[in-house]
Formats: C-alpha cells, sequence, structure tokens
C-alpha cells in the first residue's frame, strides 16, 4: 500500500502521517517499523487508547474490508495480525494501568469442540481487545463445559464461539441448549461467527448475533457492552 | 503447476461400439440406431474438483461404456481454499451445460459450503458424495472419526495433495512467502497422515519430505478409491464393457 521511499525517518513525519504510515506498515505487515511508530507516538505523549483506536485497529479494519473482497489472503493477513500484535505489546501494559477504567467488560471467546482451527477467532480476540474487551481465550476444542466454567469464574458480557468445520458448527447448538437448560441465557449475549456460518445459521441455533468478520464483531460486542453499561 | 480445469470426454470410438455391436445380435442395424438416440438421453455429467481429476480419470477409464457417454470436467482444485465460490461455480456450469445430461454426479462433499452446494444440486437434480470433505469420504466417515478421536491434531493428504504439496500447501497458505507463518497455521498439529488412494512408494517418500516441512509426524494408511463409489458407480456398467478403455482415450488437461 505503501508508495514512499523506504528512506526517510519515521520520526520526521508529523502525528497524522505517522498514524497513516502505522496504518500502511501493518497493511503491510511489518512487525518493526509499526514497533517503531507506536513507540514515536508514545514518546509525543500520545494516549495509548487513541494509538491503538487510530493507529491499530483503524490500519487493522482496512485490512478487514480487503480480506472480505478479495484483496488480500489469509497469509497477508496474518502477516498484519502479527503487526498489530507487535503494536498491542508495547499498549497492552500500559492501558492496564490506566487510572480510567475504559473497558467494555470480559468477552469470553473459543473454538468449538471438534475443530483446531484458530485463525479468524485470533483476530476478532484481537479486534476486540483494540475495542476496549477484556478478552478471555478458551483456545481450541472447547467442549460445553469449558463455555460453562469461564462463564462462572469470569461473568462476561459476551460469550463467542468459532467453528470452521460444517461438522463443528452444529457443537454451537449444543452449548446454546444447556445454556438455555440452565436458564443462563439473560446473563450475557451469544455471539457465533466462523466461515462456514451464516445469520440463517445463527437464527436457527438460537444465538443472539452472528459476526461476519473481525471489525465488524467488535462493532457489534462494543455497542452491546455500552447498551448494558448505560442500563 | 496448477491445474485449472479439466475437461474429460468420453466417446465411444468407432471399434469399441462395432466389437460391441457384433458380439451382441443380428440385428446390428437396430441396435446402432437405438444406442445414439439412447447415448443423448443417457449422457451422464460427474462434476468434480480438481483435487479428484486422477482418481475420477483412473476410475472411469477402467470403466467404460460402450452405449453411452459420460462427460468428466472438473472446477479448479484451489476452489478449496475458497469454499465460498464453490456453489457459485458449479451452479454457474451446471445452469449452462446441466440440461444437456441425463443424470449430474457431483465429485464434491460439503467442503465448507455449510449447505450452500446442497441447495444449488436439489435445484439442478444433482447428487454428490456424501461427507463433509474429502478427507472424509476417502478414509469413509468410521475412520475419520477414529483418526480423530485418537489425535485431534491430525493433517491430513490425499495422494493429490502430496503431488501438489507445494503448490497447494506451501504456496496456497503462503509459507513460501512467509515461512514463519509455519508455527501459526500448524501450532495444534502433530502428525500428518497421507490416506493413500494408491500405493506408490514414490508418492509415500514424497508424503513424509512433507512431514518433514511442517514438523508433523508421518503416518500412512492406504484407503484406495472406494469413497468415489457414490459418484462412479452410476455411470459403472456390466463387467463385459470393462475392456474397451480406448473409448475414454480422450482427456484433456489444462494447466496453468
Ligand atoms: C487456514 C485453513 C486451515 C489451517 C488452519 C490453521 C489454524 N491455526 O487455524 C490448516 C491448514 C492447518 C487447516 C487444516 C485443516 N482444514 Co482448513 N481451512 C483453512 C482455510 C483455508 C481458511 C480458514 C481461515 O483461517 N480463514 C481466515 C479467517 C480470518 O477467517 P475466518 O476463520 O472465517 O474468521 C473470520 C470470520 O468468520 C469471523 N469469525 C470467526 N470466528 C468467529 C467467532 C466469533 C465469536 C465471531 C463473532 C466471529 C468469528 O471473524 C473472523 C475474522 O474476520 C479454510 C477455507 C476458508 N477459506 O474458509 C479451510 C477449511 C475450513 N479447512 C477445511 C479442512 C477440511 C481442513 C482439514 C481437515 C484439511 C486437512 N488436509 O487435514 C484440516 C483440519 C484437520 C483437523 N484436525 O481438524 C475445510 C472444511 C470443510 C468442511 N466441510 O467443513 C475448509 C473449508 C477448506 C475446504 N474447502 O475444504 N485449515
Amino acid at each position: 500500500m505503501s508508495e514512499q521511499d523506504d528512506d526517510f525517518e519515521l520520526s520526521d513525519l508529523d502525528d497524522k502521517e505517522l498514524v497513516e504510515q502505522i496504518q500502511d506498515d501493518l497493511y503491510d505487515g511489518l512487525n518493526d517499523e509499526v514497533f517503531e511508530g507506536v513507540e514515536i507516538l508514545l514518546a509525543r505523549n500520545w494516549d495509548a487508547n487513541d494509538i491503538l483506536g487510530d493507529a491499530l485497529v483503524g490500519g487493522m479494519k482496512v485490512v478487514g474490508e480487503d480480506f472480505r473482497d478479495g484483496i488480500l489472503f489469509v497469509p497477508e493477513v496474518l502477516k498484519c495480525a502479527g503487526a498489530m500484535k507487535q503494536g498491542m505489546g508495547l499498549l497492552r501494559p500500559i492501558l492496564a494501568n490506566s487510572a480510567i477504567d475504559l473497558s467494555l467488560g470480559k468477552f469470553v471467546i473459543g473454538t468449538v469442540k471438534g475443530d483446531i482451527h484458530d485463525i479468524g477467532k485470533n483476530l476478532v480476540g484481537m479486534m476486540l481487545e483494540g475495542a476496549g474487551f477484556e478478552v478471555i481465550d478458551l483456545g481450541i476444542n472447547n467442549p460445553v463445559e469449558n463455555y460453562l466454567n469461564a462463564i462462572d469464574e469470569h461473568k462476561p458480557v459476551v460469550m463467542g464461539m468459532s467453528a470452521l468445520l460444517t461438522t463443528t458448527m452444529p457443537y454451537m447448538g449444543v452449548v446454546l441448549e444447556e445454556l438455555d437448560k440452565r436458564g443462563m441465557r439473560k446473563d450475557f449475549h451469544v455471539m457465533v461467527g466462523g466461515a462456514p456460518l451464516n445469520q440463517e445459521f445463527a437464527d436457527a441455533i438460537g444465538a443472539d448475533a452472528y459476526g461476519r468478520d473481525a471489525a465488524r464483531s467488535a462493532e457489534m460486542a462494543s455497542s452491546h457492552a455500552r447498551s448494558v453499561k448505560a442500563c | 503447476m496448477q491445474i485449472k480445469s479439466v475437461t474429460f470426454t468420453s466417446r465411444p470410438d468407432l471399434s469399441a461400439a462395432n466389437k460391441f455391436s457384433t458380439a451382441g445380435n443380428a440385428q446390428q442395424g437396430n441396435v446402432h440406431q437405438c444406442k445414439s438416440q439412447e447415448e443423448k438421453s443417457q449422457k451422464k455429467l460427474v462434476l468434480g474438483c480438481g483435487a479428484l481429476v486422477y482418481e475420477l480419470v483412473e476410475l472411469i477409464k477402467h470403466n467404460p461404456l460402450v452405449n453411452q457417454v459420460v462427460d468428466l470436467h472438473c472446477l479448479p482444485a484451489t476452489l478449496h481454499n475458497t469454499p465460498q465460490l464453490i456453489a457459485g461455480e458449479v451452479d454457474k456450469f451446471l445452469s449452462e451445460k446441466g440440461a444437456d445430461y441425463a443424470e449430474v454426479l457431483v465429485a464434491y462433499g460439503d467442503c465448507g459450503t455449510a449447505g450452500a452446494l446442497d441447495t444449488v444440486l436439489a435445484k439442478h437434480q444433482a447428487t454428490r458424495l456424501p461427507g463433509a470433505h474429502c478427507y472424509e469420504f476417502f478414509a469413509g466417515s468410521q475412520q475419520y472419526d477414529d483418526f480423530m478421536e485418537a489425535e485431534l491434531g491430525s493433517f491430513f493428504l490425499t495422494d493429490f495433495l502430496v503431488k501438489f504439496f507445494d503448490r497447494l500447501v506451501i504456496e496456497g497458505l503462503g509459507l513460501d512467502r512467509y515461512p514463519e507463518l509455519k508455527d501459526v497455521y500448524f501450532k495444534h498439529y502433530t502428525q500428518l497422515i497421507y490416506i493413500a488412494q494408491t500405493n506408490d512408494a514414490d508418492l509415500q517418500e514424497k508424503a513424509k519430505q512433507c512431514a518433514q516441512k511442517l514438523g508433523l509426524e508421518y503416518r500412512y494408511r492406504f484407503v484406495g478409491l472406494d469413497g468415489l463409489r457414490p459418484v462412479t458407480k452410476p455411470i459403472m456398467q456390466p463387467s463385459a464393457f470393462s475392456n474397451i478403455e480406448s473409448a475414454f482415450s480422450n482427456i484433456e488437461v489444462n494447466y496453468v
């Protein structure tokens, strides 16, 4: 995406140019450059939350759109995610120590039993963190007990399930049934996602929301969490 | 090298047809006339995934028909990585060509289309292979489940994937450009299982190297071609015809 020459110093750029450059470098999957850009903004006394939102999440949104439109493919998206991780690594400790609580609450997420695909789940987790959630990642191959235990322990605002196989997506229905049986559905929102899913399937199993991609999922989860906070 | 599309059209050649007629009965003329009408009405289509082309050609080649025409057409194997396009591509092909055939047999599993392929097939009154994907129908559902039960971190290769490993797996996942992504993709995997369609020492050797490249333990299981029977059985004929292989000599494979 970047068409500028390589021989310039990031520190020579003004704030606006630097944010754009970080977005470009993130798009190009350049870990070191993103790290350096974030460092410079921090040194210029930028708020960590603004760096996260403007430079990193802003950059990842473009990546997500281009992935959806078939311009970027999985390997490139993974490189971008790696670069975003670098930047987040710098910001996370600062955000955690921040005096103002910007947290939207907890989001428990995991890939369902029988499935070990986790790229999409990890991307969603990253965007949720960027949006202000504390993400509890249960990893892969989760039986219903894992979700139940995590809900007990963390009292999330949203719980998310991911599945990439047509053979494992029905298991989401099993988890939802169990939550229904235990009368737990009013306590939090349940979001589902994964390439083979669609809105129709999410409706059929009774999920609260279907997340088509990471950026959209983060927006949906945020607006739900805000509405809960407002109550 | 990547298979773009394969059009394999079988035409009963004259010598084969003559063999059949003379071996038949005295009313040769009638038999011929009847047959040409039947040929058209009984023409069948096998529409398959490019990843199955060798196996489909092999099976059809060994079981040719004389009195009817079978066309085999394969869509690009690379659709595997973009399953959201599979149903649309199948629909496009069948909308153009499907009506020419008495029966359409589709050599795909669900392949991650989550029912979208089945909706298209219902529209065209076509049938497909049972199962979620080729690893399941080649190994058989029971054996596949057993593999997964024993070790969920199993990655499967078929003959086709072994042959085109570099193109479809290494390049397909971008590992040629970004070798460091190997761990991102395969961190939860421990073994590679080569479920073989043929007993081929060279392919087994290559599959071992594939496992090494991915840093996975190597396992081998011969599973053969039985998984394709639901598609190939309806086009098989009594063994009387099985010696007429020349009828299926017209195979065209396009590479890009
Ligand atoms: C990459 C990939 C792999 C990688 C997985 C690496 C990893 N760590 O996850 C590897 C190569 C290891 C792999 C292995 C296998 N795979 Co695979 N894989 C894919 C592929 C190409 C892309 C998936 C992906 O990561 N997409 C990129 C991410 C960003 O997109 P996403 O997952 O859809 O996630 C986005 C949204 O869906 C959403 N989202 C996702 N989760 C969630 C959760 C929530 C809560 C929300 C809100 C949103 C959300 O947001 C995400 C970000 O935008 C798909 C095909 C495809 N295009 O879908 C096949 C695919 C899923 N795999 C498939 C198969 C068959 C397998 C194997 C069996 C193949 C084999 N040779 O052994 C094995 C699995 C074996 C096992 N033990 O389970 C099939 C499944 C077929 C079916 N019927 O279900 C597919 C569809 C390919 C195909 N057409 O056959 N695979």
